[in-house]
């Protein structure tokens, strides 16, 4: 019911999302970032951004703003559930003329919420864009968001503790699960585990990834389900296997995406973002690696998920061309601003493959590592993958994970889901 | 003619004015509670009806699909069960605890009204922010977590209290945080409704040879405190109905929410407003919610009789 939707919605916020109300509030008042035209007749264009963790990353995105000639660009930064902002604020006129955000989705797209950009990537620069994070912004032909940075996630693994538990760095899920479990009986003294996926045992982050390391995939190229094989059941089972042996660590204070646990040696293996990778060098120095997730099966092949959060102009837009010309600005044309959003605050991969070549901070030690796997093993959930068919994935995967449901019959469900989903999106396109 | 105009307005007036003023002073309330609560209603509704993904004002109406794929939709009815279980679970737990604390402050001969501040103050707490001092503080899953240090002390392993789901020790975690907030706001209640006991009926039950202690409660006590009793179990239900702060603030992560403990409120929540976005399949979840809603409480004012006289 809507009264109890408010209700919620004035009531909830995760961790992160304490603020949520917060931006709520913004999003409903008159503060849209969007000031009444400028005394000059300039296009005033509103621009939203998530809360990146990084200090000087605000700074930064509201320099360029400032930057733009042709129009008065007006920047919010905002914190909470960002994803659920920008829907909500999608629904209205209120809303963002130009924003960042974690797809576009499917829906968004086919609703008519985003406007086609695909005359702002030229072919030439359209070949620049990283191909694996440009695919899930391309429907129909058409480019819906322009990939900004690119964000991946990886095995971090302590040297020094696998090497005193005599453990070589796994390289295929069998050997990460009799690692992980060798290394939580070596640490169980200290009260310590082998391997931390996230509090929920991996559910949440893990997502496509053991599918993919799998040799399968989550849709085909031509549109169809693309775990409905043996090898996704046994891929999950093996998780499950490490959840069953007590080899992770669960219920952490601070989850997956930051590298505490790590850091603090409640864990010798972590599965976290390349962003945390300054943070652990700092702690750690040299006394640490990055994997890939590691391959299962005769068809295996190692697997690193990556994505990236695009810029898009929404339909609602007040001035669509101006908010697409300066979309074109900073993120086409721009490329010295895209080079210091990506390696000035914190850790990212540039999404252009020419700024990703030349960045020194990417050449050396575990950093070079993680762009080569990335490059090389890098998969992005495909835009059919939509929201409804990912719950009733992670749903089976939790359950699989930590109740040791059977992942057949539990994958059976997800396929028939997505199936429908599939031809939900077929149907009506 | 005119003169019947103005019998008109002098009669939409009312005598004094009286409708004027009625207007002036309901006016702006009526207004506001149409607007935002009937008007939502309404449009959730008519939204039940429509394939509404990321929009508010859909075209394609599917008639009663929505309502097919949601009771057909095994997340949505196992929801339903966990929200029935959590129910049956919290409602007498927090009923007994909070009837024991008013029972035993109101027999304080002094520092009453200290004790009955102590028990009372979690109330003031945000559920928010007691789900997040339950999750990062008292029961996380490391070594010095709260919960897993006094487990220390007796040789018990570390538990992973939200992540454990054989056995259920996540259970544990919101079924305290909601008792530890809740009951002293229902203490207050009962120490009300026990103040308001007739002293006269003890003496008559002294006289008659009545022991103090449990035969005085079964018989006197307990049945005095019917009305408030009636109030509390009905609240109770209502507040588990509306259950979502402590789930969604415990649970749920930066990738959505596990497939247990979810109740049907949260499950919604990720329909319609997360990156799921379907306004029109949440809404009838909504909507089958809040039928389900309103005949337990129909059912349940009927049973207890409420709003019934006092004999």
């Amino acid at each position: 019911m809507p009264i109890s939707r408010r209700r919620l919605m004035a009531s909830g916020g995760s961790l992160a999302g304490l603020v949520l109300t917060g931006g709520l509030a913004t999003a409903c008042g008159s503060n849209t970032g969007r000031e009444g035209g400028g005394a000059s007749g300039a296009p005033v264009i509103s621009q939203w951004y998530h809360q990146y963790g990084e200090p000087g990353a605000e700074q930064a995105v509201k320099r360029y703003a400032a930057a733009y000639r042709k129009a008065k660009v007006t920047v919010q930064w905002r914190p909470g559930n960002y994803d659920q902002q920008t829907a909500a604020a999608l629904l209205t006129d209120s809303g963002p003329d130009v924003f960042e955000v974690n797809g576009p989705t499917l829906d968004q797209i086919r609703g008519g919420q985003v406007v086609d950009l695909t005359d702002l990537v030229s072919n030439d620069v359209r070949g620049d864009f990283n191909p694996t994070v440009l695919a899930p912004k391309v429907h129909d032909g058409k480019v819906w968001g322009i990939p900004q940075v690119i964000d991946t996630q990886l095995l971090y693994y302590r040297k020094g503790l696998l090497s005193d538990a005599g453990v070589e760095p796994p390289q295929s899920l069998d050997a990460l699960v009799d690692a992980a479990k060798q290394l939580a009986e070596k640490l169980k003294g200290k009260k310590a585990k082998g391997l931390f996926l996230g509090n929920d045992g991996g559910a949440g982050v893990l997502g496509g990834t053991p599918l993919f390391a799998s040799g399968l995939a989550l849709i085909t190229e031509d549109g169809r389900v693309g775990f409905d094989d043996p090898a996704a059941a046994r891929a999950l089972g093996k998780v499950h296997q490490l959840h069953a042996e007590k080899s992770l660590l669960l219920g952490a204070p601070a989850d997956w995406p930051d590298p505490s646990a790590f850091i603090q040696g409640l864990t010798a293996m972590q599965w976290s973002g390349l962003w945390a990778l300054p943070q652990i060098k700092k702690a750690l120095g040299d006394d640490f690696g990055v994997l890939p997730f590691p391959k299962d099966g005769p068809n295996g092949k190692p697997a690193v998920p990556v994505g990236a959060y695009a810029t898009a102009v929404s339909a609602r837009s007040k001035d669509k061309a101006a908010a697409k010309a300066y979309a074109k600005w900073l993120w086409v044309e721009r490329t010295d601003y895209q080079e210091d959003f990506a390696l000035s605050y914190g850790f990212h991969i540039p999404a252009r493959t020419s700024l990703a070549e030349k960045a020194e901070r990417l050449r050396e030690g575990p950093a070079a590592d993680a762009v080569r796997l990335a490059t090389e093993y890098g998969y992005a959930e495909p835009l059919l993958w939509t929201p409804a068919a990912k719950v009733a994935y992670q749903d089976a995967l939790s359950r699989v994970i930590k109740d040791g449901a059977n992942p057949e019959s539990e994958l059976r469900a997800v396929v028939r889901k997505t199936d429908a989903e599939l031809r939900r999106v077929r149907k009506s396109a | 003619m005119q003169r019947t105009q103005r019998s008109l307005t002098a009669r939409l007036l009312g005598p004094q004015n009286r409708n004027l003023w009625f207007w002036v002073f309901v006016g702006p309330f009526a207004i506001g509670l149409a607007l935002f609560t009937y008007v939502p209603l309404a449009w959730s509704v008519y939204l039940s009806f429509f394939d509404a993904h990321n929009t508010v004002s859909p075209t394609h109406f599917v008639g009663l699909d929505n309502y097919l794929s949601m009771l057909g939709d095994s997340a949505f009815t196992s929801s339903l069960w966990t929200f029935v279980v959590f129910t049956l679970f919290i409602v007498p737990a927090t009923y007994a605890l909070a009837l024991g604390l008013a029972l035993a402050v109101n027999r304080l001969r002094f520092a009453q009204a200290f004790f009955r501040s102590v028990f009372f103050l979690p109330a003031a707490c945000s559920y928010v922010v007691a789900a997040l001092v339950w999750k990062l503080s008292i029961f996380n899953g490391v070594r010095f977590g709260l919960a897993n240090t006094v487990l220390g002390w007796f040789g018990g392993d570390q538990t992973a209290w939200l992540s454990t789901t054989h056995p259920p020790w996540y259970w544990l975690v919101i079924v305290t945080v909601r008792l530890w907030l809740q009951a002293g706001f229902y203490m207050i209640l009962f120490l009300a409704g026990l103040q308001r006991v007739p002293i006269q009926l003890y003496e008559a039950a002294a006289v008659d040879g009545a022991r103090a202690g449990w035969q005085t409660f079964r018989h006197i006590t307990f049945p005095a405190l019917r009305a408030t009793s009636v109030a509390v179990v009905l609240l109770l239900v209502i507040n588990a109905f509306q259950a979502f702060d402590e789930f969604y603030n415990l649970l749920s992560d930066s990738r959505g929410y596990p497939p247990y403990a979810r109740p049907p409120l949260v499950y919604l929540y990720y329909t319609a407003l997360g990156q799921g976005q379907n306004l029109g399949l949440g809404s009838a979840g909504a909507v089958i919610l809040a039928l389900i809603v309103a005949v337990v409480t129909v059912a349940q004012a009927r049973w207890f009789g409420l709003g019934r006289k006092e004999a």
